[in-house]
């Protein structure tokens, strides 16, 4: 790992930054991922009661809950298009994220001093607007700050810290349970703390970088030096979304995304057939998101190494390997491990590699937008297939689908690598000098 | 400079944040500790005397050290004094000579259970549940056990919530996830991916009401199921959480009265041969499934408004225009016992 604090400069010019294979993360980056750490430590351990909270505390049940829930995971895609606009639009990235993190961090504490089911319901669904709107401008910022070289690793290193975050969150809230029975306002009250102290550290110590701004500057500069260079645009435009290569990269995570089914039914098809599953269902994603931490450095590194879109395409075939060992008819505990560790894989290889590879092909003014229109077109494509999932599963049983789905998955991959065989070839749209290598 | 100083304002933030925390934590932590001041206010009954006569098993919610255990009391005093198993459930059901309890099992990994007892509450099997438990129902002579559990997401990203319902023998084999059951709505397969099945209620050794739902379609039905055939058939739309009357001719349930999007679950009596539907006297909404005190009155759990945690159980008798009134106070889940 070579996360350090030591400040960098920036490299959003690309090409003349020396770029030793260990060069390091840029302190915004990891200083980024920390603010991630702290926020899903706030958001998991909320999340990891919430259903606990609502049966047992409110005398609820979580089935009208549970329709919400799905309905707001589709306003929170749609939303994250707005926060990547809004970002590029008003070239103020930082404060776009810090609005979708202060709101977020509102709620914990409304959850802390309100109960009953309408609050919790729309304290749920102002956090994942919240969601909606940081996302896309955080990645934004990371794909900025990134050496145009390792901007996977930089990906890498922020997902690492976040789902860190994510692993945390729920032990912490648990432990909060298990030392004060029914003390779910406790764990709100922790919760709201970590939050806090995650928009703190996102306001004062993360700088406030103009993007289109610093773009036009450093252009300017180009223009002398390189007459030949094209010039970065400086107004934002929705023309810069249709960009070829970009609409390739949609097209091919649209493509992968309608055969990527949520891990939800992996987990459910592991637990029909095998009893340790079912004993340590409440724990499953754990082992993911373990392995997934562990990777997303190592992966990040490939993929700047051998390419972005080739680990992007090629990490769908751990998900295939993943569908198959959840599709066999009998279970045995390696086996549900395996499955595990191979979704890591998956979600180590395409979440913080998206963001890469969109953050490259993009016009820096269009960046954010960019990024957020990628992360929609995969969280849309992934609910249809969810979808058209559970009614294959409901037909022919989940052994049957899941192979089904494993089959369909590896043709898409085959698509996808072939669609997306142009994309690590391609030149990054704001690396106008010539650069070493590609 | 600048730097630093903001340095020094996230540590400042960072020490008034956790320092405040800490204060709250340590706070809930005492409290919790604390011998509770009410927990004299319910008295002790002897079990063996309760579980000779007519009685009410249920979670007592009052507060003090058995918060959360099975309780009972006697039908001729139910809010009386109150006799306690060493027994911890969510849910609970209890026949005579058997009991089922769900339960959640707390630690750094938080888990869930059911489990089957015996008429001396001691266990005779366990096995694990895949989410929060909701309903058990056991059948009249406990050779059946239903269990629903909600299966929620796994993540903060990831759309997920269904229910897990299975009905177990006394003798440990399982019907499986009663979702890979055939369904039929009006005797054509049902196959929307979003359909759910929870609360299941008994009629004899192999049949079974219980609800199925799918959002696409946007409604509910009542179902009657077959255990030994696998098979659901749809009954009629918009029952919720059945419960079979002890007489056999009645299921009462929750019914949606809500508009515009809100869940309203008004108290309900359908009588099975003719279908009329009687919807009670009970303004507030009620989510959980009934039970049957005798052949006019039902039983239901509601959380007293303001005050989280605290629960009682609610007695109205089965006629247009009844008014519901407190049976048991600081209880949950009832189940009526007649040895």
């Amino acid at each position: 790992m070579y996360i350090s604090l030591n400040d960098r400069p920036s490299s959003r010019t690309g090409g003349q930054v020396a770029r030793s294979r260990g060069g390091r993360v840029s302190s915004v980056i990891v200083t980024l991922g920390v603010v991630s750490l702290l926020t899903d430590i706030s958001s998991e351990s909320v999340a990891a009661v919430l259903p606990l909270y609502l049966t047992t505390a409110l005398g609820l049940s979580t089935i009208a809950y549970g329709f919400i829930d799905g309905l707001m995971q589709g306003a929170s895609a749609l939303v994250r298009v707005a926060g990547g606009w809004a970002a590029d639009r008003g070239d103020r990235p930082k404060w776009v994220a810090f609005v979708g993190y202060g709101l977020s961090a509102l709620t914990r504490g409304g959850l802390a001093l309100a109960g009953g089911f309408a609050a919790v319901t729309a304290l749920v669904a102002v956090d994942r607007v919240g969601k909606g709107i940081r996302t896309a401008p955080r990645d934004a910022m990371i794909s900025a700050e990134a050496d145009p070289d390792h901007v996977a690793r930089a990906f890498g290193v922020h997902r690492m810290l976040d789902t860190i975050g994510a692993a945390l969150g729920p032990l912490i809230a648990f432990v909060v349970l298990w030392a004060v029975p029914d003390g779910y306002t406790t764990v709100f009250v922790v919760s709201f703390g970590f939050a806090v102290i995650g928009v703190a550290v996102l306001g004062f110590l993360v700088p406030d970088r103009r993007p289109r701004a610093d773009a036009a500057r450093a252009a300017r500069v180009v223009d002398t030096l390189t007459p030949a260079g094209p010039a970065p645009s400086r107004q934002f435009s929705w023309r810069h979304l249709t960009d070829p290569r970009l609409r390739r990269l949609f097209l091919v995570a649209g493509v992968l995304g309608l055969l990527t089914i949520g891990d939800g039914f992996i987990y459910l098809a592991l637990q029909n057939r095998d009893g340790f599953a079912t004993q340590w269902f409440p724990l499953l994603y754990v082992g993911t998101n373990v392995a997934y931490l562990l990777l997303a450095i190592p992966v990040g590194r490939l993929a700047d190494r051998v390419g972005r879109a080739k680990v992007l395409v090629a990490g769908h075939l751990a998900l295939v390997a993943a569908y198959l060992c959840a599709g066999l008819q009998t279970g045995t505990a390696v086996l549900t491990v395996g499955t595990l560790a191979l979704l890591g894989v998956f979600y180590a290889a395409t979440d913080g590699v998206l963001a890469a590879l969109a953050g490259r092909l993009a016009d820096p003014s269009a960046r954010a937008s960019a990024i957020g229109t990628a992360q929609t077109v995969v969280a849309v494509a992934r609910m249809v297939a969810a979808t058209g999932f559970g009614v294959l599963w409901y037909l022919v049983g989940p052994s049957t689908a899941m192979l089904a789905a494993a089959g369909a998955l590896l043709a898409a991959v085959a698509v996808g690598s072939h669609l997306a065989r142009t994309l690590d070839a391609a030149p990054a749209a704001d690396s106008a000098l010539p650069t070493g290598d590609a | 400079m600048r730097i630093s100083g903001r340095v020094v304002a996230v540590v400042v933030v960072t020490v008034v944040v956790v320092a405040g925390t800490t204060v709250y934590a340590v706070d809930a932590y005492r409290d919790s500790r604390a011998p509770a001041s009410s927990a004299s206010e319910v008295l002790p009954a002897d079990l063996d005397a309760v579980t000779d006569v007519p009685h009410v098993v249920f979670r007592s919610t009052a507060p003090g050290p058995e918060y959360g255990l099975v309780a009972m009391s006697p039908l001729t005093d139910p809010a009386g004094p109150r006799a306690f198993t060493t027994i911890a459930c969510d849910r609970i059901d209890a026949v005579s000579g058997a009991a089922s309890c769900l339960r959640t099992v707390r630690g750094i990994a938080t888990r869930f259970e059911a489990e089957l007892l015996d008429e001396s509450w001691e266990s005779v099997r366990t096995w694990p549940l895949p989410g929060v438990p909701s309903r058990t129902r056991l059948s009249d002579d406990g050779s059946l056990v239903a269990t629903t559990s909600f299966v929620t997401g796994h993540s903060y990203g990831t759309v997920g919530f269904s229910t897990a319902t299975e009905v177990h023998s006394a003798d440990g084999t399982s019907s499986g996830n009663i979702e890979q059951f055939a369904f039929t709505v009006d005797g054509k397969p049902f196959v929307a991916a979003d359909r759910n099945f929870w609360g299941v209620t008994f009629v004899d050794a192999d049949t079974f009401y219980a609800t199925a739902a799918s959002a696409s379609a946007g409604t509910t039905w009542l179902v009657r199921g077959s255990l030994s055939a696998r098979t659901l058939e749809s009954v009629r739309e918009g029952v919720e959480c059945p419960s079979l009357s002890p007489d056999g001719t009645r299921v009462a349930f929750k019914k949606d009265v809500g508009s515009g999007g809100t869940v309203h679950w008004s108290v309900a009596v359908l009588d099975l041969e003719s279908g009329t539907e009687t919807v009670l006297g009970e303004t507030r909404s009620v989510d959980d499934q009934m039970e049957w005190l005798d052949d006019s009155t039902v039983l239901y759990g509601l959380p007293r408004e303001g005050q989280t945690g605290a629960t009682d159980i609610w007695s109205l008798a089965v006629a247009e225009g009844a008014v519901a009134e407190i049976l048991i106070p600081d209880a949950w889940s009832p189940a009526v016992v007649r040895p």
